[in-house]
């Protein structure tokens, strides 16, 4: 391997890496708020990358009928829970979030598809398409289960995940695409060749792991995700409502997911379950971080991307055993430095 | 005849005459159902009852089914010697998986799961040896005693004698010792530890069974297909696995033949039927799948089983019959009275800032009540903890019977012959009373995992449940004997937790707020079991807050008041000390 090649993986596997990063933060975000483990993320990525590839042909992405049909199944649990509690005068907020928004984006899609309009708008249409998918997701399968073990949202995570993967391939088709770059600039820095498109990549998830910091430490919404992740009942002794806190973290979550999609679609040709690879990286990422520290899973994300970029180059078809085994000494250094058995015993 | 052995028999002949009755394409449907039992049975001791999780079965069905197809058609060796590999093979792969996830919280071993899912799924169709992508073709048939398992038929006899008797070893299983250890795990960890009971090492064995069950499915569908390729063990195959044990009921043994029976015909249902309603291929029935795991997951989370269950006796417990009398388990000698058994120096104990047990010492001696006492967050339970080892002393040092005990884990010092209560009372709900009792007996048995599955534990848990039953007869319970626990008064439960701590034969009882709840003649016949306990030898380190009950019991005290000892003595003494009075009742301006 010559010091071209060195570099070139190095900065293809910082590209990876920070989308992984990007995505640790939310699944960790989603995790400590929430505690489920939010393996439906990779199909908010898939949803995003494919939906960009086919407006940038002019065609309009199945994601409108995902988002259309979502929202009317919460709005019909929405309206049921509104029945037996007999308040009706949440039925005008039900229809307009649940049922208006997502109409008025998937018309608004339809118009806009066969008129390909510039990329960036096009990026915010998908955005549009995919965010709201974080909340709908959340009230449909989460909410009724929010007291619930770890374990058994796990499982919820993993029916929403065959449900949201079957609907990609419905909706997507089994042949992957994709997107054009951004940009097709490139420059020179010191001895490597760097495309434009990678620094928007790693400018972008800068940019919002920054904003997520700010969020954090700056806003009242920030503030109550972080109450609620470090004491839950403590937080709704003092009035931080935890449906608040789950569809704000899951907001974020879509957005982060969308962000990635829309990312990754120039750099790699995606197919309709490529995301759940992607988000699983960002699993092993978090992992790396030790479940629970953000700058760690951060750095670990990145730690994977490179790891995967000269994996692809040694032994490419062994590329995701080697990634996805990478856990096993991480486990085992987790599990050496933890003296005391960990445990959360489940409520009967 | 009880309505689940009429259930269990009728299912049984089902299987007998079903080969018979069925046409070819039933008989392979019902290979597939068998088949799946197998690796599901696996996930519901698992994730049921032990309450870990794991969606990557199918990769130890892969090393079952490639291990033998390697062995085979490469080596041409015996079917049976590739059995032997698969296992085996198996068995390393999950110890080494195992021990380095049990000891981590829940979440870690799900995640894992799916991760070396991937791992595999890609290295089973990107290795040589195993024929990549294409897998390995012409696997013979097994043969046994010359008869030759070629037909679907034969296939048949073998899979599902096979898992019938996987079904009946996990069920014996989980009515032995062993088994109820497994069953603490979930929900009880920490008494569980407090009882002797080695967590991890249950979980491994639980992790482990579930291997092998899934590596010896693997095996049979190997020589039943004849053909084994990395389709067949791709993640999703290991996400439908964990689904069929929570439609089954994951906390029940024969919910694993439901559950992999709706899901393997729906599945084949669906398939056939889908497609034709949407005219264009896609993976509808995984859509399907998902939407029905989400109301089933928000109203009936124990799966379907529990209802089967109910349609079968009428919701109503049978009486449990009393155990029994066998040759009475050994008994522990008690140190002589007045020598010293307990002492604590300079104990210390913080959560973060605060020192919930500060520089406490006292010293216990043999045959005596020694009573606890002080205000509420006086930090007498977190003393309770340091001395069972439920918490780390964060300084200082305990000795018990002249060993220093402080550093060991709880479950070596319940070896000691410490035995205890919970203030929250840490009963297994669900578990009948002689059950949740008998745990506390789990040091005095010896019998393992596997002669509780083949049933050779017998003779001893007869002894077990004996000792569990006078017990709870010592403590008045026996009308209730095979009641859950769950169904108790609070005050009973107590009781229950009184008698848990007596069946491990203690030396040294620590009871945290016993009489909490009792009404006056509970209180009384409580009192006089304990001085029917000191009588015996036994010393008792009691917490109350009932001060009637405690001055009329103890031989001494200890008062603390936050986290320090402010007052030691006898009761009358006590009773007079301004200092005790004051941390009672407020000082006096």
């Amino acid at each position: 391997m010559n010091s071209d090649i060195f570099l070139w993986l190095v900065q293809d596997g910082v590209v990876n890496g920070a989308i992984y990063a990007l995505l640790a933060l939310a699944l960790l975000l989603v995790f400590t708020v929430t505690r489920v483990i939010f393996v439906p993320q990779g199909e908010l990525i898939s949803f995003a990358a494919l939906s960009l590839a086919l407006l940038e042909a002019g065609r309009v992405p199945g994601t409108i009928y995902i988002l259309v049909f979502g929202g009317l199944a919460a709005a019909a649990i929405e309206v049921v829970v509104a029945w037996r509690e007999r308040a009706a005068a949440r039925l005008p907020r039900i229809a307009l979030l649940y049922v208006a928004l997502p109409l008025a984006v998937a018309l608004l899609v339809a118009w806009a598809a066969p008129r390909r309009f510039d990329q960036w708008i096009q990026v915010l249409l998908v955005l549009a398409m995919v965010v709201p998918l974080g909340p709908i997701v959340y009230r449909i399968a989460y909410q009724p289960l929010a007291s619930a073990s770890v374990l058994v949202l796990f499982i919820v995570s993993m029916a929403v995940h065959y449900v949201l993967g079957g609907l990609s391939l419905v909706f997507f088709g089994g042949e992957g695409l994709r997107s054009s770059a951004f940009s097709d600039a490139k420059f020179r820095l010191g001895v490597v060749e760097v495309t434009a498109q990678s620094l928007w990549v790693v400018a972008a998830s800068l940019v919002l792991i920054v904003a997520l910091w700010l969020l954090f430490e700056r806003s009242i919404y920030g503030k109550a995700l972080r109450a609620t992740a470090m004491n839950r009942v403590g937080a709704r002794l003092v009035g931080i409502p935890t449906v608040l806190t789950g569809q704000l973290s899951f907001l974020l979550a879509a957005l982060i997911g969308a962000v990635s999609g829309v990312l990754v679609s120039p750099i790699t040709t995606v197919y309709y379950d490529t995301g759940f690879l992607i988000g699983l990286k960002g699993f092993v990422g978090a992992i790396l971080g030790g479940m629970a520290s953000y700058p760690l899973a951060a750095l670990g994300a990145l730690v994977l991307g490179l790891l995967e970029s000269f994996a692809s180059f040694w032994a490419s078809a062994y590329k995701e055993t080697i990634v996805f085994t990478l856990i096993v000494p991480v486990l085992v250094w987790l599990s050496l430095r933890s003296r005391h058995i960990e445990e959360e015993e489940e409520k009967e | 005849m009880s309505a689940g052995r009429i259930a269990m028999a009728l299912f049984i002949g089902f299987l007998a005459v079903a080969p018979f009755a069925l046409s070819e394409f039933y008989v392979t449907l019902m290979n597939y159902i068998g088949l799946a039992t197998l690796v599901t049975l696996g996930l519901v001791l698992l994730t049921g009852v032990a309450g870990l999780m794991s969606f990557g079965q199918q990769v130890f069905v892969g090393f079952g089914a490639y291990a033998t197809g390697v062995l085979t058609v490469q080596y041409g060796a015996s079917p049976w010697l590739g059995l032997g590999a698969g296992l085996a093979f198996t068995a390393v792969a999950a110890l080494g998986l195992g021990l380095i996830t049990v000891r981590l919280s829940g979440h870690y071993l799900p995640i894992s799961t799916i991760a070396w899912g991937i791992a595999f799924y890609f290295a089973f169709g990107n290795l040589e040896l195993l024929g990549r992508y294409d897998g390995l073709q012409g696997i013979p048939a097994i043969s046994l005693f010359g008869w030759n398992v070629e037909s679907g038929r034969d296939a048949y006899a073998l899979i599902w004698v096979a898992t019938l008797a996987a079904l009946l070893a996990a069920q014996n299983l989980l009515d032995s010792r062993s088994g109820r250890a497994i069953r603490t795990l979930r929900f009880r960890a920490t008494m569980a530890e407090s009882f002797g009971i080695d967590t991890a090492q249950m979980k491994l064995i639980v992790f482990l069974y579930a291997a092998l069950l899934a590596a010896l499915s693997g095996w049979l569908y190997a020589h039943f297909l004849h053909f084994v390729s990395p389709g067949a063990f791709n993640v999703n195959i290991g996400i439908e696995y964990l689904f069929m044990a929570v439609v089954g009921g994951a906390s029940q043994v024969w919910g694993a033949v439901i559950g992999a029976s709706l899901l393997t015909l729906l599945k084949e249902w669906l398939k056939d039927i889908l497609p034709r309603l949407f005219a264009q291929s896609g993976n509808y029935e995984a859509i399907v799948f998902g939407l029905l795991m989400l109301p089933l997951l928000h109203r009936a989370r124990d799966g379907l089983m529990p209802l089967f269950a109910r349609l079968g006796r009428g919701g109503r417990n049978a009486p449990a019959p009393r155990p029994r009398a066998g040759p009475a388990l050994p008994r522990r000698a008690v140190p002589a009275a007045g020598e010293p058994l307990l002492v604590l120096a300079g104990v210390q104990k913080n959560f973060g800032g605060l020192a919930a047990v500060r520089a406490l010492s006292f010293e216990m001696r043999g045959g005596e009540i020694l009573g606890l006492i002080g205000p509420n967050g006086a930090g007498k339970s977190t003393a309770f903890n340091l001395v069972t080892g439920v918490l780390p002393a964060d300084a200082g040092e305990v000795h018990y019977r002249g060993a220093r005990i402080d550093a060991l884990p709880a479950r070596r010092i319940a070896r000691l012959g410490i035995a205890r209560t919970f203030q929250h009372v840490n009963l297994i709900g669900g578990m009948s009373v002689l059950e949740n009792v008998a745990i506390g007996a789990h040091l005095r048995g010896a019998k393992g995992t596997l002669a509780a599955m083949l049933r050779l534990d017998r003779d001893e848990e007869r002894r077990l449940l004996h000792e569990a039953a006078s017990q709870v007869e010592r403590v008045g319970l026996s009308a209730h004997l095979g009641d859950p626990s769950a169904s108790l008064a609070l005050g009973q439960q107590r009781l229950v937790e009184i008698a848990r701590a007596l069946a491990a034969d203690p030396v040294l009882l620590l009871l945290d707020e016993p009489a909490a709840g009792l009404r006056l003649q509970e209180k009384r016949a409580l009192a006089a079991l304990l001085r029917g306990l000191r009588a015996e030898g036994t010393s008792i380190l009691l917490v109350e807050h009932d001060m009637d009950f405690v001055m009329g019991l103890v031989d001494r005290l200890v008062v603390m008041d936050f986290g320090e000892k402010i007052a030691e003595g006898l009761p009358r003494e006590i009773q007079a000390n301004p200092l005790v009075i004051e941390a009672y009742l407020g000082g006096i301006e």
